[in-house]
């Protein structure tokens, strides 16, 4: 799936137009603690998210994340959507809530690219 | 010169451009704003003069291969008309060809200037639909002539250099430690990161981050560090006195980051490894940290971490990726699948 039937399929709205929108995604994660994801998630993972700092795209930046998605209708403030820009991440706004989106994307195909806990 | 913005096109056009509309301008529509009609125009043109035929028109395009010319005084360089095929064939069908110039061609000109933004001669592509417009300079000279080609091709050219940049950076980054000859050469990168500056957090890793994809490191590779330089970025905004420092030493061989701070120090470095140990307060939580994870985290994702602290006194932790692995630490999780 890439970014644009991403979008489709949670009745999107794209934040950052400039982004390239053929981008593969492989799976998803929902996660509200930027640790959890820094520790846990795989490359090229949607992020689904409720917190909309600009600490969520520098998260992403670092972990290799090809989409972020803002659940239920937020938008995040104009530093997080510039640094976004910047750093050629698509930030989508959906009118969903993390567990409706979780599972319309894991329905779509896509697994979860968070890494269970071994011990 | 140009007459008539009035009835544009840009969609844009009369709107003031907020913060929200700037957002969705594309970079194509921002170069159009940052190139000049001189840029993109042809400039080696040939031009014939009034007195001229209509036989030589036709002449001139085919040995030119060129559909339009335009028409200039004979002293000076002044735009005096334009003649196109469709000028040509109105001669053509009045068996007309030996007339002169003068009698076919337009006089009624759109013009752009050569000093214009590019968007300028976009608006008048669209307002008159010609297919070409004459470009005239300072002095009011003809210097060029523009066609939507000219703009696409002008377009396209600075979108690859663009591109290109980049490339080029990554091109000379990637050959540093080739083209420097020493018996040890490293690039030492220095940040100074301060206290509760959530708004720059992870700038440096970001930098430290690019630098090493220019530096021509596996992309796993620089995610690793990536993600253990933020981590220990955002402990030094969360959990100091005064902020502290990052240096990342880079040699082909290893990476070495130092970090450290002076205060307030951790009482229970072991406790503090462990993962979901946090002493972080609501507000750190709200904002998305504080679970517990980042020091775990580091050193999933390094080859080798020493983490010295006293309390009162301050906090320093060293890691070490080695280049030579391929495999990647943070990657390889779960170990037993």
């Amino acid at each position: 799936m890439n970014v644009q039937e991403l979008i489709q399929l949670i009745d999107g709205r794209l934040l950052t137009p400039d982004c390239n929108l053929d981008r593969e995604i492989n799976g998803g994660c929902s996660a509200d603690l930027m640790s959890d994801v820094l520790a846990f998630i795989q490359p090229d993972a949607v992020l689904l998210t409720g917190l909309c700092n600009p600490q969520v795209v520098r998260t992403a930046q670092m972990s290799d994340i090809a989409a972020i998605v803002f659940v239920r209708g937020k938008t995040p403030p104009p530093e997080t959507i510039n640094l976004a820009s910047d750093e050629g991440i698509p930030l989508i706004s959906s009118p969903y809530g993390m567990y409706e989106l979780s599972g319309r994307l894991f329905k779509a195909g896509l697994p979860s690219l968070e890494m269970p806990i071994s011990n | 010169m140009s007459p008539g913005n009035s009835k544009s096109k840009s969609r844009f056009d009369g709107k003031i451009i907020t913060d929200e509309l700037a957002g969705s301008i594309s970079r194509v529509e921002e170069l159009a704003y940052i190139l000049k009609v001189s840029d993109v125009m042809t400039s080696d043109i040939f031009s014939l003069h009034p007195e001229n035929t209509m036989d030589d028109v036709m002449a001139s395009m085919r040995e030119h291969q060129i559909s339009g010319l335009p028409i200039t005084d004979t002293k000076n360089k002044k735009l005096l008309g334009l003649i196109s095929t469709e000028d040509l064939i109105r001669a053509l069908a009045n068996h007309d060809e030996s007339a002169s110039i003068s009698k076919y061609m337009t006089s009624d000109l759109v013009t752009v200037n050569s000093y214009d933004f590019l968007t300028e001669a976009l608006k008048q592509f669209a307002r008159t639909k010609v297919g070409r417009l004459p470009v005239l300079d300072v002095k009011g000279h003809l210097t060029g002539i523009i066609t939507k080609g000219d703009v696409n091709n002008g377009l396209l050219n600075a979108l690859q250099k663009d591109y290109q940049e980049e490339e080029v950076r990554r091109y000379r980054a990637s050959h540093l430690f080739e083209d420097i000859e020493s018996d040890r050469t490293s690039l030492l990168l220095r940040y100074d990161i301060k206290h509760l500056d959530f708004t720059h957090g992870g700038t440096a890793s970001s930098n430290i981050k690019r630098a090493l994809l220019r530096l021509g490191a596996n992309p796993q590779l620089a995610r690793r560090l990536g993600i253990a330089i933020y981590e220990a970025e955002m402990n030094l905004i969360i959990h100091t006195n005064n902020g502290g420092s990052i240096h990342v030493e880079i040699e082909q061989q290893q990476i070495n980051a130092y970090i450290w701070d002076d205060g307030p120090g951790i009482a229970d470095v072991e406790q503090a490894m462990k993962p979901g140990f946090s002493t972080a307060t609501d507000d750190i939580r709200e904002l998305g940290f504080g679970a517990g994870m980042g020091l775990s985290n580091i050193s999933r994702c390094v080859d080798k971490m020493n983490l010295q602290s006293e309390l009162g006194k301050g906090t320093h932790l060293s890691l070490q990726i080695n280049l030579k692995r391929e495999d990647s630490v943070g990657e390889s999780y779960p170990k037993n699948k």
